[in-house]
């Protein structure tokens, strides 16, 4: 399930979901990344979210096939903000659910490492001094591809 | 073939897409960052500088990959939502 949206999401309902969806979960990892300040910057008042329409949501399944090859994962759950938003708003929801937790612990590091650096998002700074369009980290690559020589529970 | 342009690149050229109708000796990407850098500023500037990431029909593709005239190509910055 992939949802791009400018609305704010609710954690909970989300649980909820995937409780309801099937009895064989025994586990469901949640990430929730919020907007916040970056670096030294104290003076950030929120930000814009571009993305691109279309390959957004094939980039995300990709990752998301990626993952259901990689580990014995139930459901996955990825929502993603765009729009303008607010310090401390939601921007970023991925659930996995499992049978076992350290699948879905794994897969949904994986899905949130490779949405990072695969998915067409762009953040625009907004801050009280003017706007600015935030640059890659390498930090992200570096985390993204550490996946690549890792053995997985399927294997 | 349509030509899409995303985030500080779309702004920096100020142009969101555009539909090309003679793709005479468009093979790939690179043939067309060729042709748009021959308009001069600030499209020259814009495609010379900083690392580019190409997309062919919504999947992430390189410049030298192999291109229809029906394509969908898009240029952007490296991505950095979540």
């Amino acid at each position: 399930m992939i949802r791009i949206q400018k609305e704010d999401f609710n954690v909970q309902e989300e649980m909820d979901a995937f409780k309801s969806d099937c009895p064989k979960i025994g586990a469901i990892c949640c990430f929730t990344g919020l907007v916040r300040e970056f670096g030294d910057r104290t003076d950030l008042t929120g930000m814009f979210l571009e993305h691109y329409p279309g390959m957004t949501e094939k980039a995300l399944q990709k990752i998301i096939n990626q993952a259901h090859e990689r580990w014995p994962i139930e459901h996955v759950r990825v929502i993603h903000r765009v729009g303008e938003l607010n310090l401390s708003d939601q921007i970023v929801f991925v659930g996995v659910s499992s049978a076992h937790r350290e699948a879905s612990f794994a897969a949904c590091e994986f899905i949130m490492d490779y949405l990072k650096v695969e998915a067409p998002f762009w953040k625009k700074e907004r801050t009280t001094s003017g706007e600015n369009w935030v640059e890659e980290k390498g930090t992200d690559q570096q985390r993204a591809e550490r996946w690549k020589d890792q053995t997985t529970l399927k294997d | 073939m349509k030509v899409l342009f995303f985030a500080s690149l779309r702004e920096r050229l100020n142009c969101d897409q555009e539909e090309w109708t003679d793709t005479a000796g468009i093979t790939s990407p690179q043939d067309i960052i060729n042709r748009l850098i021959e308009r001069g500023a600030p499209w020259n500037e814009a495609l010379q500088n900083g690392k580019l990431l190409v997309s062919i029909n919504q999947e992430m593709a390189h410049l030298n990959s192999q291109l229809e005239p029906t394509d969908e190509v898009a240029f952007f910055p490296p991505v950095t939502g979540g």
